[in-house]
């Protein structure tokens, strides 16, 4: 590894260890509150566990989950001492995040091959779609690549100027039909100026809306068949933004969004400060669904590659 | 809303339903049922603990011993206590004595303080009577300014912004003199969203409280928060000392739990909810109702409310005649619909009426339906709506070419409509109605249930 890569992780590591500063002070510093005094794994210890587990937005099932497994080591290996139940909790966590079978990105890759590649962004209201195209688009400028924002989300006040803006600050094109325009007609049409001006990718958002809403969820699917109309196979990615603050509700958000336009991809927002990671875990485990990108902070480079091992570790270090 | 927390809870009730009286041990199971319920809907974990604990001493107490109620119904009883309790007894209003009532709005990113600033405005105009001016304060999102600026015209009150300006206390400063001479008599301050740990932020946000001296500060959250909901309304709480809380977004199948959370863990009152994306989907909070319909047990006041709001009594005595001599047609029938139509939409209504809510969380109620009976009727001709017994077979297959749908659809239709008409004229008869509109004529038939 040389020097400058191994220079620019430490950073991006570092960005990480701070947004997730949090997490990490409530999820281990209630371990080891809980567990001091206490020399082997018993129940107590467990029921303790399960409320930490808890507490950081796992989720109840994917907690239960957990606890099984360690019980069962616990059964198995007869004597755990708590210094050991630190390394086999952050195994299990591991093991239990790399069981969708997703890989890791490498970088900020493109999702296929296709030029233009185009990515739909969907979410509820609030989570940070806009944001998050804004800051995914400036890591495609960085790699050279030509990007175009479609502003698909013609129905919240001042949505469009909001994407517009972040084009602006990035520096890439910026693809508009106005407010109240329809959403669909949008989306074809930005496809259709990634094509004429030979971009590489295009970057549709939509409006914010809640997953129950199930008129508002068929819209979804009309703007989704609309850009495959336009272009066969796209769009490559469709990628549900999720609010990390978000308890176990962001479980039936990615279920009902999957419904609508089969998701190809998570990002988390809002990981810095008060935020729970643990709702990562629960979503890893209910969903086969790779988180992709996390966000991390309100600047424009605040947005990572999601990376399981670096993760976990965060939350334990 | 809250379907998920009141289906569990179901199941956890449901553990006493064959047994006859409160003992330690279903007792104890009933109570982790009702314990993981709470946790499953986002309720703080160490609240949930405190909440059962109380209901298991509670349940166990000696005088519920001694009663001869069926225990299933008395846990009811006792959790819904809780809930009312927990929630925070009575409606809080909101305090509107300022000249101008300057009222503050904080909270998180995406939490919807934004839209709620704008339905605020809205609720106070039409509802309080009030003038109230907004203030665009969020000076970092972009087009944040823009968006209250357009929220503003859309409920058709006044907005102060200054693009330029970056010092948020500078502008709410201004705008609250800005606001006497436009001779606003409320002041809406929305402000930037901020991570409760931002040290800066939550700096500026209690600069600008300090600045301002709010007659309310509101702090706004969104009802899909999980456990971490208890440390962000602690937080603000220390550095803002607000004095209520919104609930936003609880128009999704959030199981809520953050609100019990929240009113918990800082003991202020959760003031408004917020329903839906249009600016009048907002409503005032009441402890009572929602525990009713956290557990299952519908919202009929609510209901009645919603359609008070929209009920017309010149109108309903008009129809009250006609039904009575059974000759209800489609013209008040299509009036019927959009006055429905007018309250909301049909699955958020229906969840407010007792057993209802059970019946219809798996279906989806479509309101298109409504539009299919709307097309139907506006494909008659006007001597038809007003006289439904015209109508034949011939008639029926140009109504059927004219609203696109099949005769079978437009018999069926038919059909209905005939049911319903002798219906009402039966119920018309019976001394339950008096003078009332259809929907609360209905009521005694839905009672009897729990």
């Amino acid at each position: 590894m040389s020097f400058f890569t191994r220079f620019f992780n430490k950073e991006k590591k570092e960005d990480l260890d701070k947004g997730l500063e949090k997490t990490k002070t409530s999820f281990l510093g209630k371990l080891s509150k809980a567990i001091a005094g206490k020399s082997t794994v018993d129940e107590e210890v467990l029921d303790e566990l399960e409320n930490v587990l808890i507490t950081s937005d796992v989720g109840l099932d994917t907690t239960v989950k957990i606890i099984e497994r360690i019980e069962e080591r616990v059964a198995r290996d007869k004597y755990l001492n708590t210094e050991e139940l630190n390394f086999i909790l952050r195994d299990e966590i591991v093991r239990l995040l790399g069981e969708n079978n997703s890989e890791d990105l490498e970088d900020y890759t493109l999702p296929g091959t296709g030029k233009p590649c185009v990515i739909m962004v969907v979410g509820v209201n609030g989570v940070g779609k806009t944001t998050t195209i804004g800051k995914l688009a400036h890591q495609y400028k960085l790699q050279g690549k030509k990007v175009v924002l479609g502003a698909g989300d013609t129905f919240r006040a001042a949505a469009v100027d909001q994407l517009e803006i972040w084009s602006k600050r990035v520096g890439c094109d910026f693809f508009s039909k106005g407010m109240n325009a329809d959403p669909a007609a949008v989306a074809y049409e930005t496809v259709q100026y990634a094509i004429d001006n030979n971009c590489d990718v295009a970057i549709i958002d939509t409006a914010g809306r809640l997953h129950t809403k199930i008129n508002l969820m068929n819209e979804l699917t009309k703007i989704k068949r609309s850009i495959g109309k336009r272009l066969e196979g796209a769009p490559h990615e469709v990628m549900l933004v999720l609010d990390a603050t978000t308890g176990q509700n962001a479980i039936e958000q990615a279920r009902h969004f999957t419904d609508a336009t089969e998701l190809t991809a998570l990002a988390l927002t809002k990981l810095d400060g008060t935020a729970k990671g643990g709702v990562a875990i629960g979503i890893s485990d209910q969903f086969k669904i790779p988180i992709k990108y996390i966000g991390v902070g309100e600047g424009i480079d605040k947005l990572q590659v999601f990376n399981k091992r670096a993760f976990v570790e965060s939350l334990f270090e | 809303m809250f379907e998920s927390l009141s289906d569990r809870l179901d199941v956890a009730l449901k553990t006493l339903k064959g047994e006859s009286k409160l003992t330690e041990l279903n007792v104890a199971q009933s109570v982790k049922e009702i314990r993981r319920a709470l946790v499953a809907a986002d309720v703080n974990y160490k609240i949930a603990k405190d909440f059962t604990d109380k209901i298991k001493d509670k349940a166990l107490g000696k005088e519920n011993l001694l009663k001869a109620v069926k225990p299933g119904e008395l846990m009811v009883k006792i959790v819904m206590d809780e809930l009312i309790d927990l929630m925070g007894g009575q409606a809080a209003g909101i305090n509107l004595k300022g000249n101008p009532t300057v009222i503050l709005i904080a909270g998180l990113q995406g939490s919807g303080k934004t839209t709620f600033s704008g339905k605020l405005a809205h609720f106070l105009k039409t509802k309080r009577s009030k003038k109230p001016l907004l203030v665009a304060c969020d000076v970092y999102r972009p087009a944040a300014i823009n968006q209250l600026s357009v929220l503003a015209g859309q409920v058709g009150v006044p907005v102060y912004k200054e693009e330029e300006n970056k010092n948020p206390v500078e502008i709410s400063l201004k705008a609250i003199a800005h606001a006497k001479t436009l001779n606003c008599d409320v002041v809406i301050v929305d402000t930037a969203g901020r991570l409760s740990v931002d040290e800066e932020m939550m700096k500026e946000i209690a600069n600008i409280k300090d600045a301002i001296l709010p007659d309310e500060t509101l702090f706004v959250v969104d009802s899909m928060t999980g456990q971490d909901a208890v440390n962000t309304a602690q937080a603000f709480n220390e550095r803002i000392n607000y004095d209520g809380v919104v609930l936003t977004k609880l128009d999704g199948d959030t199981r809520g739990g953050a609100a019990l959370s929240v009113k918990y863990t800082v003991g202020k009152p959760i003031k408004f909810v917020s329903t839906g994306e249009k600016m009048d989907a907002l409503d005032v909070f009441y402890p009572d109702r929602m525990a009713q319909r956290i557990l299952g047990m519908g919202d009929i006041v609510s209901f009645v409310e919603r359609a008070q709001e929209q009920f017309d009594e010149e109108e309903a005595k008009r129809l009250e005649k006609k039904i009575k001599k059974n000759q209800l047609d489609f013209n008040d029938f299509l009036g019927q619909l959009k006055q429905i139509r007018k309250m909301g939409d049909m699955k958020s209504l229906l969840g407010m009426i007792p057993g209802i809510s059970k019946m219809t969380k798996d279906i989806n109620i479509d309101d298109n339906a409504l539009n299919k009976v709307e097309a139907i009727i506006q494909s008659m001709t006007p001597q038809e709506r007003e006289n439904p017994d015209l109508i034949n077979m011939n008639r029926k297959k140009r109504i059927a070419l004219g609203c696109g749908q099949k005769l079978d659809d437009i018999n069926r239709f038919m059909k209905q409509f005939e049911q319903m008409r002798q219906f009402m004229h039966q119920m018309s008869k019976s001394p339950m109605m008096g003078g009332a509109p259809a929907a609360q004529g209905k009521r005694p038939g839905f009672r009897g249930r729990r």
